[in-house]
C-alpha cells in the first residue's frame, strides 16, 4: 500500500498512543455512537462495534510504539484486522464508505481529546496532522481491501454462472447432450466448446447433441462459434448434431448467409436423440405385448454397422 | 538416430507419436512406414497423436502425406487421440486435414478400420462393434 | 507496456524450433494463460519459427512477458534478415505458399493471437510480432 513517508520514532506517535490509552473508554463510546449514526446499524451490532473498536484501539496503540507509518510492519496486525473487517462487511452488503467510516469516525473523538491534552498550539498541530495521516491511510487501506473483496466475489460468481450454464449430460452410451441456455457470447462459447470437447474425450462419446432451444438469438458470431465446435469435434473423431432450431433462428441463419455445410440439424432434441441412437447402431423397439404389459421400448442394436466413421 | 517405432498387429500398423517432430524425424517416419506397409501388406495404419500437444501446419502436412501415401499402397489411415486444445487450435488455424479419417482413441480407430473390412484376421480376438451383452443392450464400442 | 522479463533465442536449426516451442509453452503457462490459449500461441510460434528458418534463412525470436495493469500477456517477435515478403496482404491470405506447405503459416497464425504485426521489406528481412493476452 502507498502511504506518506514515515516519521519514524517521532514523539508524536508516543503522544497519540498515550491519548488513546488514557481516554480509551470515552473514545470508544463516542466512536461507536458516531458509527451508529451512519449507515446500517442494528441494536445487536452495537456490541459487535464495541468489541471491534476495542480491538482496533489496542492494536493501534501497539503499532504506535514503533512510529506512525501505517504501512510499516508494526502496523501489520492493524491492517490484518481491517482486512477481516472489510471483507466481512463487503459480504454483508455494506457500502465502501460505510466500511471506511469505521476508521474515519475515530477522528472527531480523537481530535477532541488531543485538544484537551496538548496545550501548545504547534504541538497540537503536529499531533493532529500525524493522527490525520495515520487514520486517512488506514481508512484508504480499508476501502482498497473492500474493493478487492468485491472483485473476488464477482469473479467467483462469474465462474459459477459459467459452470452452471454449461452442463454436459450423457443421454446414452456414447451420446452426449449439451443444452444451451441464454445468449452465447465469445467468452462463454469458448468455455462451452472446451467443456464439451473435454467430455467427449473423457466419455469416449462419438455423438454430441448441441441443443439451442434455450438460445434466444443467433448472430453471425454465435453461428461461427457453433460451427467451430462442430468442426473441432469432427477433427477429434466425434459428430455433432445441432437441435432445437426454432423457425426464427432458421430464418436468421439463412438471412445471415451462414453456411452450415454438412452439419446435421434437427428441430427437436427428441429427433436428434433418435438420430444419434440410429447412427450408433441402435433402434428403439416396443417390448412384445403381453410380456410386461408396459409400453416402454427397449433400445437394441440394429443390424447396421455400429462404428461411426469420420472422413473429411 | 532416433526414429518413431511402428508396431505391427496383424494387418494393422500402429504408430504412436510422442516426441516433438522435426523435419528429419518426419521424413524417416514416412520412409519407415511406406517400407513397412509394402513389406507386410498392411491394410490399415493407426496414427496415435494423443501425446501431441501441438499440431502446426508442418505436422498437419505430415499427417496428410502419410494418409495419402498409405492409400496409394492400399492401406487406410485413421488418426486417433487428438487433444481438444489441439482440435480447437487447428480449427482456428484453418487446417482441416483433408482425406484423413479420425477416431477418438485406438479402440475406436481399430473398429473403424475393421468396419472398412481392411484388417479382418482369422482368430482375431476383440470386440465386435455390434456385440450384444447379457442385458440385450448394444455397444458402439468399448468405453473410451 | 511494462515488460516483466525478456529473452532472445536463436532460430537457426530444427532443434531451435523445438526449443522455441518449449520455451513459449513455459512462458505462456507462467503468465497464467489457460491450456487452449497456450496451445494457440505455441502453435503460432511454431509456424513463425519455421517460416524464419525456411524462408528467412534463420533468425531470432524475442520472448517478452508483459503486464499491463491487471492483464498478463506474452509477446514473441520473430526477426530474420532473409529476402523479405514482397506482398504481405497476399502472404496473409490462406492457401498462399511459395514452399511445399499448406500455405497457412502467416494467415493462420494471425487468427491464433490477439495482436499481430508484421514488417517486411524485400531485401531487408522480416519481423513478425505476436501477442496473446490472458
Amino acid at each position: 500500500m502507498t502511504v506518506p513517508p514515515p516519521t519514524s520514532g517521532s514523539p508524536a506517535s508516543a503522544t497519540l498512543a498515550r491519548t488513546l490509552e488514557q481516554h480509551h473508554d470515552e473514545l470508544l463510546a463516542e466512536w461507536v455512537a458516531a458509527q451508529s449514526a451512519v449507515g446500517r446499524m442494528s441494536a445487536g451490532s452495537t456490541s459487535e462495534l464495541r468489541q471491534q473498536g476495542g480491538e482496533f484501539l489496542r492494536l493501534l496503540v501497539a503499532g504506535l510504539a514503533s512510529g506512525d507509518d501505517a504501512g510499516s510492519r508494526a502496523f501489520a496486525p492493524v491492517r490484518g484486522m481491517l482486512d477481516d473487517l472489510s471483507r466481512s462487511r463487503a459480504q454483508q452488503g455494506f457500502s465502501p464508505s460505510e466500511t471506511a467510516m469505521f476508521v474515519f469516525a475515530l477522528k472527531r473523538p480523537l481530535f477532541a481529546r488531543l485538544r484537551q491534552d496538548v496545550r501548545d498550539a504547534d504541538a497540537l498541530a503536529t499531533e493532529t496532522w500525524s493522527a490525520t495521516q495515520l487514520l486517512d491511510a488506514l481508512g484508504i487501506y480499508t476501502m482498497e481491501v473492500f474493493q478487492r473483496g468485491r472483485e473476488d466475489v464477482i469473479a467467483r460468481q462469474q465462474q459459477d454462472m459459467l459452470e452452471l450454464s454449461t452442463p454436459v449430460v450423457t443421454l446414452w452410451d456414447g451420446v452426449l447432450a449439451l443444452p444451451m441456455i441464454g445468449t452465447l457470447d465469445s467468452a462463454r462459447t469458448q468455455v462451452v466448446m472446451e467443456t464439451l470437447l473435454q467430455r467427449i474425450v473423457e466419455t469416449g462419446a462419438e455423438i454430441a447433441i448441441i441443443d439451442i432451444t434455450g438460445v434466444p438469438t443467433v448472430d453471425t458470431l454465435t453461428a461461427q462459434h457453433l460451427l467451430k465446435t462442430v468442426t473441432a469435434a469432427r477433427l477429434m473423431g466425434a459428430e455433432c448434431i445441432i437441435s432445437g432450431i426454432r423457425p426464427q433462428i432458421a430464418q436468421t441463419i439463412v438471412h445471415l448467409g451462414v453456411d452450415l455445410g454438412n452439419v446435421t440439424t434437427k428441430a427437436s432434441l427428441a429427433d436428434a436423440f433418435r438420430l444419434a441412437l440410429q447412427r450408433s447402431g441402435r433402434v428403439v423397439a416396443r417390448a412384445a405385448a403381453g410380456r410386461q404389459g408396459g409400453a416402454a421400448g427397449a433400445v437394441q442394436p440394429s443390424t447396421a454397422a455400429g462404428a461411426s466413421t469420420n472422413r473429411r | 538416430m532416433e526414429r518413431i517405432p511402428i508396431l505391427g498387429m496383424g494387418k494393422l500398423l500402429l504408430v504412436t507419436i510422442q516426441v516433438d517432430m522435426h523435419d528429419r524425424l518426419a521424413m524417416t517416419l514416412q520412409d519407415d512406414l511406406t517400407t513397412r506397409i509394402s513389406a507386410t501388406g498392411a491394410r490399415g495404419v493407426l496414427l496415435d497423436i494423443s501425446s501431441l500437444e501441438i499440431v502446426d501446419s508442418f505436422i498437419g502436412r505430415m499427417i496428410s502425406n502419410i494418409a495419402a501415401m498409405a492409400r496409394v499402397l492400399d492401406a487406410e489411415t485413421v488418426v486417433v487421440g487428438m487433444q481438444p486444445a489441439v482440435a480447437i487450435t487447428l480449427v482456428e488455424l484453418g487446417l482441416s486435414l483433408p482425406g484423413v479419417r479420425t477416431a477418438l482413441n485406438v479402440e475406436k480407430g481399430m473398429a473403424v478400420l475393421r468396419g472398412l473390412a481392411s484388417v479382418e484376421e482369422e482368430g482375431e480376438e476383440g470386440d465386435d462393434p455390434t456385440a450384444v451383452d447379457a442385458e440385450g443392450r448394444g455397444d458402439a464400442g468399448p468405453p473410451g | 507496456m511494462p515488460v516483466l522479463r525478456a529473452e532472445i533465442m536463436p532460430v537457426r536449426s530444427e532443434h531451435d524450433v523445438v526449443l522455441v516451442r518449449q520455451a513459449t509453452r513455459a512462458w505462456a503457462a507462467a503468465q497464467g494463460l489457460g491450456l487452449v490459449d497456450q496451445t494457440k500461441i505455441v502453435t503460432a510460434a511454431s509456424e513463425l519459427a519455421r517460416n524464419a528458418l525456411e524462408y528467412g534463412g534463420g533468425g531470432t525470436v524475442r520472448l517478452e512477458a508483459l503486464q499491463e495493469g491487471v492483464r498478463c500477456g506474452l509477446r514473441l517477435t520473430f526477426e530474420d534478415q532473409g529476402p523479405g515478403i514482397p506482398d504481405i496482404a497476399l502472404a496473409l491470405s490462406d492457401g498462399y505458399t511459395t514452399g511445399s506447405g499448406m500455405g497457412l503459416g502467416l494467415g493462420g497464425s494471425k487468427r491464433l493471437v490477439n495482436e499481430f504485426d508484421i514488417w517486411s521489406e524485400p531485401g531487408s528481412g522480416t519481423r513478425v510480432a505476436i501477442t496473446r493476452w490472458k
